[in-house]
């Protein structure tokens, strides 16, 4: 496997993205969309689809910049330092996985509009308040020559402003679960927005016997996962390299605080109990440093047996952005709690990042499971 | 792609060999303590096995696989490395010798030693002919190490050390001490220390062992009454032996970190639980194994991953600090966890592993304590005032 150590070109792709986010997309951003009831900018996407970001996984051939997992990593992190609000996790990284795993004409041309930055996607799996791809019940009933989608989806991150979504449903009594790709204005799909307190774009989606063809299965009937699951965990990783970059932008705050922060004549910093508090928080995100940039790693070059690398690395990054950002409001005192400073926005986040696609309690039960408990 | 070629064919050699030449009996891994190889002049081998598998290995360099074969080592690349290391686990090989000199002394004088130095004390460390202990700590300066009071005068032709250490782990085992002595009283505190080597058997040592509350004694007091040292026996500059001290710490840090696979048998935590009469049916035991798994998968990826970056020549540098803290702090649960999953079965002190869990409460005290290395990552990582 390449090395533990990021190589030159991720660090030049780290300090492109830190360069133009910091101008594009810093926290204020997010701040002015929530302030005018948005939750995303499609400027910024069209921007980001320019420099390649939007293509990362996408393959040469279908236009994209094929940069691969470690890359989208790099780009995720950056991302998460400013809380950067962007269709990359649904669109980029779920989607395109998804889609690269069926060579037909469909996907590709799919592929393309992904790429371009014409064609945005949301994925569609939870029923209950827990990420449970195994419990779905929407259902998929055959009739004549397709399916009838019958249900409801649940925290549809990206939903009420993609156009497309893949849907996980119900085919057989039995375990058969078969994804679904289908356009957001079919008829009997509807959206209901869920207001989350990331600020970002979630949705209810409810399915009333919408129809579907054979051509909208992505992969083959019965058969989801062969599809779904390398996208799944290329979404955990994009989405754990968030956390950490979430992680260290909330980090980077209360250090800076540290410093600058007087009582009883000195900085705060001068105090040994905060200082040992922000450096043991210094030594938990290197230790999940690591675990993200092995999970690229994994799904770069041994992509069918990621999942041990993929959990390790959520379960790590929920589990350090957390304390991440308690440490940060306790140690900003009463200004931590106010709206009209940053830190709140990234504990918000956080607590909606740690539940999107898998809890800490299910990714520590994968490891625990591939460990041998 | 010929790189690529090179390490399969160093492999497929040093497999044919460590397989023709690693004795059965020494195929049982790190089985615990006793199994262990220390070396130096009054070693008795466990075995006559133990002794063939150090001359065997001693002879190709693999004793110090990454030293130079000038000073005894085998001048493996990391890669190499990487790849002995798999191998030796491969056959459940144990580690043929195992010694301060190979840890801390060695690095130390790869990097400060003169020519001479290096040729007369390396070699010895490698063929396990001469066992070193490390003097540093003494009862007034434990964390505040550069308080150091040992007292160490120029005679003209020799030093006079007087003064006493204490802590020294195996002293009363050891053939030599490298040791931290003050050589310059009127100086500012880190500016007046010299790093000395001194022969254990000269006039004026003693030792006194100290029992632990694990119930072995391996370390002890030590005393120097009017120790006379020849002068070649400093290393580095003299009053300059700081420096020295600082990047001997640093590797004795990544030691001691990468030692909780070790402590804990390197076993994973769901066989651990499976083994216990509870199970995996108890919850909260359940719950800290599954985090504690979690931590030290993440942790052993770490230390790969700063092996690789020293490779690349980024150093390690003072993030040695955070791996010994979190890796010492993990092997304490670790062991808190293997108490637990037993229950009173490892009550019993002939079990084993009661001694095991209370000895992995010094990892994070010996080799600094886990609040000066907080102290150092808050200070020259984070740069925090004060
Ligand atoms: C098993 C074992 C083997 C050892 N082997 C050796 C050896 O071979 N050679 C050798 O030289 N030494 C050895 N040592 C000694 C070891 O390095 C010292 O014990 C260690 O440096 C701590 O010093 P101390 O015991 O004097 O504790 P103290 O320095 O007295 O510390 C007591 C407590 O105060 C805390 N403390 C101290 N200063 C600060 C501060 N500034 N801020 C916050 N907290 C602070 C410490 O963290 C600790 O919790 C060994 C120790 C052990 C336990």
């Amino acid at each position: 496997m390449t090395k533990l150590v990021r190589t030159e070109e991720e660090t030049l792709l780290a300090d492109a993205a830190r360069g133009f986010l910091g101008d594009a997309a810093p926290v204020s951003h997010l701040r002015a969309l929530r302030d005018k009831g948005e939750t995303q900018d499609s400027d910024l996407w069209a921007q980001m689809a320019q420099m390649g970001w939007a293509g990362v996984l996408v393959p040469e051939t279908c236009g994209g910049s094929e940069m691969g997992h470690a890359a989208a990593g790099v780009l995720a992190e950056e991302m998460g330092k400013t809380l950067v609000t962007s269709p990359f996790l649904s669109t980029a990284v779920i989607a395109a996985t998804a889609l690269k795993q069926v060579a037909n004409d469909r996907s590709k041309e799919s592929l393309k509009q992904i790429a371009q930055g014409t064609m945005t996607y949301a994925l569609a799996i939870d029923e209950s308040s827990k990420f449970q791809p195994d419990g779905t019940a929407l259902a998929a009933h055959r009739e004549g020559n397709g399916f009838r989608l019958e249900g409801q989806k649940r925290f549809v991150v990206d939903g009420g402003t993609s156009d497309r979504v893949l849907v996980l449903a119900r085919t057989g009594d039995d375990k058969s679960l078969t994804l679904f790709d289908i356009p957001f204005d079919r008829s009997g799909v509807s959206r209901v927005a869920r207001p989350m307190i990331d600020s970002r774009d979630a949705v209810d989606v409810i399915f009333d016997r919408v129809e579907a063809t054979g051509d909208d299965i992505l992969g083959s009937v019965d058969d989801a996962m062969t599809v779904l699951k390398p996208a799944l965990e290329a979404g955990q990783a994009a989405l754990a390299a968030e956390m950490a970059g979430l992680a260290s932008g909330a980090f980077e705050m209360t250090v800076t605080y540290l410093k600058e922060r007087k009582q009883f004549g000195v900085p705060i910093g001068a105090f040994q109990a905060l200082q040992h508090r922000a450096a043991h928080l210094w030594c938990e995100t290197e230790v999940t440093t690591t675990a993200i940039l092995h999970a690229g790693r994994k799904l770069d070059e041994d992509p069918g047996n990621a999942t041990l690398a993929v959990s390790l690395a959520k379960a790590r990054a929920i589990q350090t952005a957390q304390l991440a950002v308690r440490e940060g409001v306790q140690m900003h005192g009463g200004i931590g709690m106010t709206d009209a400073f940053d830190m709140g926005f990234y504990m918000k986040r956080a607590r909606v990042a740690a539940e999107w696609l898998g809890d800490y309690g299910y990714h520590a039960a994968q490891v625990a499971k591939l460990r041998g408990f | 792609m010929n790189g690529h070629l090179d390490l399969k064919d160093f492999r497929e050699k040093l497999r044919s060999w460590l397989e023709q030449n690693c004795p059965e009996e020494m195929r049982d891994g790190a089985a615990g303590d006793d199994s262990i190889c220390w070396g130096g002049k009054n070693w008795n081998f466990t075995s006559p096995a133990q002794k063939t598998w150090l001359d065997r290995c001693a002879e190709q360099g693999l004793t110090v696989p990454t030293w130079p074969k000038a000073f005894g080592g085998a001048g493996l690349s990391r890669d190499q490395e990487k790849i002995f290391h798999e191998e030796m686990r491969r056959l459940n090989a144990r580690t043929p010798l195992q010694s301060f000199g190979i840890w801390m002394l060695g690095p130390a004088l790869l990097q400060f030693g003169t020519e001479e130095q290096k040729l007369r004390y390396l070699p010895p460390i490698a063929r396990g002919e001469v066992r070193w202990c490390q003097g540093y700590s003494e009862p007034g300066a434990g964390s505040d190490l550069a308080g150091l009071q040992t007292k160490c005068e120029d005679k003209g032709d020799h030093w006079l050390v007087n003064g006493q250490k204490v802590w020294t782990s195996y002293a009363d085992k050891a053939d030599w001490i490298f040791a931290l002595v003050r050589t310059d009283r009127d100086a500012p505190k880190h500016k007046g220390i010299s790093f000395v080597l001194i022969d254990m058997e000269s006039k004026g040592v003693t030792t006194r062992p100290i029992r632990l509350i694990s119930g072995a004694s391996p370390f002890c007091e030590t005393f120097f009454d009017d120790v006379q040292v020849p002068k070649d026996q400093v290393v580095g500059t003299v009053n300059r032996g700081w420096d020295v001290a600082k990047y001997l710490l640093t590797h004795e840090r990544e030691m001691i970190s990468a030692g909780g696979a070790l402590m804990g048998g390197g076993r994973a935590l769901g066989a651990v639980l499976k083994e216990s009469e509870t199970g995996l049916s108890d919850p909260i035991q359940l719950s800290e194994a599954m985090r504690l798994e979690v931590d030290s998968l993440a942790f052993e990826l770490t230390l790969e991953r700063f092996k690789d970056q020293a490779e690349s020549g980024q150093g390690v540098g003072d993030a040695s600090a955070m791996l010994k803290y979190m890796g010492t702090e993990l092997n304490k649960r670790r062991l808190e966890m293997v108490m637990a999953a037993a229950g009173s079965d490892a009550l019993d002190w002939n079990d084993g592993r009661a001694p095991n869990w209370l000895r992995t409460k010094a990892n994070s005290i010996e080799g600094g304590t886990s609040e000066v290395m907080l102290s150092i990552v808050s200070k020259r990582v984070l740069g925090l005032p004060g």
